[in-house]
């Protein structure tokens, strides 16, 4: 039977030498074909005694098998092979960068009154908002700033042509007022009227302009009124958010005794970093106080049984102090390159 | 207020030192804005002599001068061009110390020097430096410089907070310490001077709410020229104030000293007897500072028989002013209330230090106490005999006592106080006060016109107490969760919005310029700012527009070639309607702008302009998922082809468009970008989302190609065809549009998919062929349509 092992021999060594699917089938055919050699053999079995034909039809079986084994290993290589080569051709470059639209972004004080916002949700406080054309009375007489008074002087206002009561507003306390008439509107009966936990930001109008200072600018009033709210309250949430806002423990924060006509006591809030390149340094950060109680009067609250605090920071300052930017002026200038790094 | 440190240890001495006296004040609400010395850290600079100067050998601008500094003649050379033999200088030793240079024995070009010879900026005493500073001829030799001009000092600067009126004073600052402290305060001795002569000069006060007290004297044969003493002179000039001359500088001494403001007429210029009035409309004055104000009836005058000589607490005339020939002088002190005074000198454009004190509130109990010390001074320094004090009171503002309750104090500053130590806090603050049950019935002094209700007082309570001393506490507060409606956004979700899709944000100003409002908005009316800051921020936007059409003017400027921007801002307008603000609307709107390419230059896509239909595309994601309806619109800022307005729900409710070209070349803008600006308010509704079964039966797309008339608009199209659509028809897309080849010119081809469905069964074709028939039809008719082959 020496023929038929080198018959599976020659035909191993066919296929390995069919470099592609065609000249393998060309190769199957020269054994396994209606012409192939095995195909001949078998054809010639015929002619044998059934003994021998038994015999030799089992040995000419096991050589068949022998070669399509053989036929599907090449087969098998030549698709992996083939598979490899259009992987490899279809290849990218991987670092290119991705196609289409980039991101934008928000303005860096955006990033901050976004914060501010979701820092005292956190703790019941709601969003209010006020116009920023405001009357006379809401800017200052209702915040016990009447005419002529020495505080208005703080405050450079701007004014309307044609209309002397009403201004852009100085200061976003005008929303407390018009919150606060709201809600005794909303409540005035109850025997009880819920708490105003309130946060307002806003834009806010001064003339004066330089390095620090921008005609326009931002605040953000807060105001919790209840039937148990003080000064130590006011503390703890003014020094809880300054803390969870710049995300750090190593900042002291101190209350110093100041004036609005809006409030009383009142104070200016100052904080020290303990690190970093304003390390040391009290910086004024915002100003607060226990609401006025002519101020609960001119909205209509009794001022014996609810107290309240408000306070007002600088978004624009503490966007400053958080990023470390050093000219206001940046933030109003519409420069593309200097906004794109708050993204 | 400035003042001199070692003035203020003369009245209250607290064992302190400075940094820590600033930060007792700091604390206290008196903020001290600024704290320099007097002079810089130096040691072993003496008053000297120059004995006689010669020229130096080698050098042309130095001089070798013989000194006297107290010991042996001292042989220095010197360079300032003031030096001459025989004046008094600061001489600094071998030894010596100054900022930046140890003083030791030198040979300047070769001449022996042992010293130095200093200007004022040497000393760090001011900015001088032109020469050396000059002493007076009676400077003792060998004196400590730091002992003869009294160096040892520093200048505190506060920020007085305006209910703070009584410490415009040394007085009042004494008192405020002595409370913080604890420490004794020793003021100065006022003695009635001698009367010596019965001159008086007669004054009617007509005006009762204009001045509460007026109290005056007349002093003959003062020496108007006599010198300032040095004392005198360095503590004004330490409280920031010049000396001019002896009676200016003691009525001003006074005023700072006592918080008292007070008034030294020349009396020979005064005619007649003095009136205390109401000003007559039309009256003129000239100041003191040679201003000539032309007075209403609100503002207070003392006036003589030729007429007004003084704004009343505010500042005098020009004509009755003190001169060196002044030989007789009328002293006043009065009390102005602040109602009479308060916004008069804003009004005028100035200030004057007398107004600042008196339209907050001035101790009305002291003016003859002023006029005693005003008179103290003048005997004291220029000579001179005294009239009698005439003192006339009018009407004084009240000082109604004051309740506290422990109680309420506890509650409003969340710490509890002992009865001892409210005692005690009230005590030091000079507060008298009797016990009423468990009050404390407070009589507010004189020169306090801050305490008026009880939180003033607890007010006060807090502040000496420390607000540091106050606890920090955890708010507590009811538990309850917040309103969440689902069907409203923030306008944060905006933001986010237009930031993911390639928009930078940006704040502008609110004020523009009034040209801006004519471009972008048509508007000619605008709202005008009285007072703006200049003249490109005049007048308020009633568009976000002209804000990002100028960031691109910017960037572009600097070699930015692609701006994407957006702002959320209110827009301003006159409407008589307008509410809360009676006749200004104050709309939050929204506007985006894109220029340049529609992505960033890139390796993966070609090129391309950004166009309408891209920012479309971002308009429509900001509604989504309400659709709004684009209709062509004349916008005066956009290009009249290019524009659409968008209105929802039946409102229009902002206007998308192309940059016209007009305003593309004006402001320099290279390229049109494209923009829409909408109201905030209808994009902060969100539909709220109910679910609806779809069918379960297969659907059938058809696809139809019409021709239509080119200018025809597709919403129109798809309005009509959704309108007459039979109840099948699921949906009508358009998913191509051709222009071109193939095609008259005067035609476009719309192509739309249609799809139909059964809820219950599937569809026959028939029925179809039918419905796609029927929409073909209607298109025919309505648009002139015809199926395109």
């Amino acid at each position: 039977m020496s023929d038929l092992e080198a018959l599976v021999s020659q035909a191993e060594s066919d296929f390995s030498a069919a470099a592609d699917a065609a000249s393998l089938e060309q190769a199957k055919a020269r054994y396994l074909g209606k012409s192939g050699s095995l195909t001949e053999q078998l054809k010639g079995l015929g002619k044998l005694d059934p003994e021998a034909r038994k015999e030799a039809g089992a040995a000419i079986n096991v050589v068949k098998q022998k070669v399509e084994a053989a036929l599907e290993a090449r087969r098998e290589a030549l698709r992996r092979a083939a598979l490899e080569a259009r992987l490899a051709e279809e290849a990218l470059d991987v670092t290119l960068p991705g196609r289409g639209q980039l991101r934008g972004g928000l303005h860096p004080v955006s990033r901050t009154l976004e914060r501010i916002e979701q820092l005292f949700r956190g703790i019941g406080f709601d969003v209010a908002d006020g116009p920023e054309i405001e009357t006379d009375f809401h800017n200052f007489t209702a915040l016990n700033t009447p005419e002529n008074h020495p505080a208005r002087s703080m405050h450079d206002t701007f004014y309307l042509e044609g209309a002397s009561d009403v201004m852009l507003r100085t200061h976003t306390s005008p929303i407390q007022v018009r919150y606060m008439q709201a809600h005794v509107a909303r409540h005035g009966g109850a025997e009880a009227m819920p708490e105003i936990r309130i946060i307002a930001p806003g834009r806010v109008y001064r003339v004066d302009s330089d390095a620090t200072h921008s005609p326009m600018f931002h605040q953000v009033e807060g105001l919790w009124v209840g039937e148990s709210v003080s000064f130590a309250d006011l503390k703890g949430v003014v020094s809880d958010f300054l803390h969870r806002f710049f995300e750090t423990d190593q900042l002291d924060v101190r209350f110093r005794p100041s004036f609005f006509p809006f409030t009383e006591p009142s104070a200016e809030i100052d904080v020290a970093f303990m690190s970093g390149p304003l390390a040391g340094r009290w910086l004024e950060i915002a100003g607060c106080g226990m609401v006025h109680p002519n101020v609960l009067g001119h909205c209509g609250i009794d001022a014996e049984r609810y107290t309240g605090f408000a306070f007002g920071f600088g978004p624009d300052r503490l966007t400053m102090l958080r990023y470390g930017i050093n000219d206001l002026r940046l933030f109003y200038d519409g420069d593309v390159r200097f906004l794109s790094q708050f993204s | 207020m400035q003042f001199s440190e070692k003035w203020l240890r003369s009245f209250v001495d607290p064992a302190i030192d400075t940094a820590a006296l600033s930060h007792l004040l700091t604390m206290a609400g008196l903020e001290v804005e600024e704290l320099e010395p007097a002079a810089a850290a130096f040691t072993g600079v003496v008053v000297a002599e120059v004995l006689a100067v010669a020229p130096h050998p080698d050098a042309d601008r130095l001089r070798v001068c013989q000194v006297n500094a107290g010991g042996e003649p001292l042989q220095i050379v010197c360079g300032a061009p003031n030096v001459a033999a025989g004046m008094k200088v600061p001489c600094a030793t071998v030894g010596a110390k100054l900022p930046g240079i140890d003083i030791k024995r030198a040979k300047l070009r070769g001449v022996e020097s042992s010293g130095m010879l200093c200007s004022a900026r040497e000393l760090g005493i001011s900015d001088e430096a032109s020469g050396l500073l000059a002493l007076p001829a009676d400077a003792p030799v060998g004196t400590s410089i730091r002992d003869y001009l009294d160096l040892d000092d520093s200048v505190f600067v506060i920020k007085l907070t305006p209910n703070r009126a009584d410490c415009f004073g040394m007085t009042g600052i004494a008192r405020e310490v002595a409370a913080l402290t604890g420490a004794p305060v020793r003021l100065p001795e006022i003695q009635a001077a001698p009367v010596s002569i019965a001159d008086r000069l007669p004054v009617k006060i007509e005006n009762a709410d204009l001045c509460g007290r007026f109290s005056g004297r007349v002093i003959r044969n003062v020496n108007a020229r006599a010198a300032t003493p040095d004392w005198m002179k360095r503590r004004l000039e330490r409280a920031g104030m010049r000396s001019l001359s002896v009676l200016v500088d003691i009525s001003n001494y006074v005023m700072l000293e006592m918080n008292r403001p007070n008034h030294v007429f020349d009396l020979d210029r005064v005619q007649g007897g003095l009136t205390v009035r109401w000003a007559k409309p039309g009256e003129t004055l000239k100041l003191l500072n040679d201003q000539t104000i032309e007075l209403t009836a609100d503002c207070g005058v003392i006036a003589d028989d030729a007429g007004v000589e003084s704004f009343a607490g505010i500042m005098g005339g020009a004509s009755t002013s003190c001169t060196d020939d002044t030989r007789n002088v009328y002293v006043e002190a009065a009390f102005w209330h602040p109602d009479a005074i308060q916004g008069r000198a804003r009004r005028y454009g100035f200030s004057s230090e007398a107004a600042h004190r008196f339209e907050r509130g001035v101790d009305f109990a002291d003016t003859v106490a002023g006029v005693e010390r005003v008179t103290q001074l003048i005997l004291e320094l220029c000579g001179g005999e005294a009239g009698p004090v005439d003192d006339q009171t009018t009407q004084l503002p009240p000082r109604t006592p004051v309740r506290l309750r422990p109680a309420r104090a506890a509650r409003v500053l969340g710490v509890k106080f002992s009865d001892d130590q409210i005692a005690t806090l009230l005590g030091r603050l000079g507060l008298a006060f009797e016990r009423d049950g468990g009050d404390f019935v407070v009589q507010p002094p004189s020169w306090r016109f801050d305490i008026e209700i009880e939180v003033d007082l607890i007010e006060e309570l807090a502040r000496l107490h420390g607000y540091d001393n106050i606890p920090t506490v955890p708010p507590t507060g009811r538990l309850a969760m917040p309103e969440l409606p689902e069907a409203r956004r923030g306008a944060f979700a905006l933001r986010h919005l237009l930031a993911g899709r390639d928009y930078q944000e940006v704040i502008n100003f609110a004020f523009v310029e009034k040209a801006w409002e004519h471009d972008f908005a048509g508007n000619d009316a605008p709202v005008v700012l009285a007072n703006p800051i200049a003249s490109q921020m005049s007048v308020m936007r009633s568009s976000l527009i002209g804000g990002l059409v100028d960031n691109v003017a910017t960037n572009r400027r600097r070699q930015i070639d692609r701006v994407r921007v957006f702002e959320i801002g209110r827009c301003f307008a006159k409407d008589a309607e307008a509410r809360p603000v009676a006749g200004y609307a104050q709309t939050l709107r929204i506007a985006a702008l894109a220029w340049g390419g529609v992505h960033a230059e890139q390796w993966g896509s070609p090129t391309r302009a950004v166009d309408f239909f891209d920012v479309k595309a971002d308009v429509e994601a900001l509604l989504w998922p309400r659709q709004a309806t684009f209709a062509v619109a004349v916008h005066p800022a956009l290009h009249p082809g290019r524009s659409a307005s968008i209105t929802l729900d039946g409102a229009v409710i902002g206007h998308i468009g192309e940059l016209h070209p007009e305003l593309v070349q004006r402001y320099e803008l290279g390229s049109a970008p494209v923009l829409f600006e909408l109201d905030v308010e209808p994009l902060l509704d969100r539909p709220m989302p109910s679910h609806r079964t779809r069918s379960r039966q297969p659907s059938v797309r058809r696809d139809i190609a019409l021709l239509l008339p080119r200018m025809t608009s597709v919403q129109a199209v798809m309005d009509g065809l959704k309108a007459k659509a039979p109840a099948i028809v699921q949906d009508i897309a358009l998913f191509d549009l051709y222009q071109g080849k193939g095609i008259s010119e005067s035609e476009k081809s719309f192509a739309f998919r249609i799809l139909m469905q059964d809820t219950e069964r599937t569809l026959a074709d028939a029925e179809v062929d039918a419905a796609v028939q029927e929409l073909v039809n209607h298109a025919q008719r309505e648009f002139g349509a015809r199926l395109r082959a």
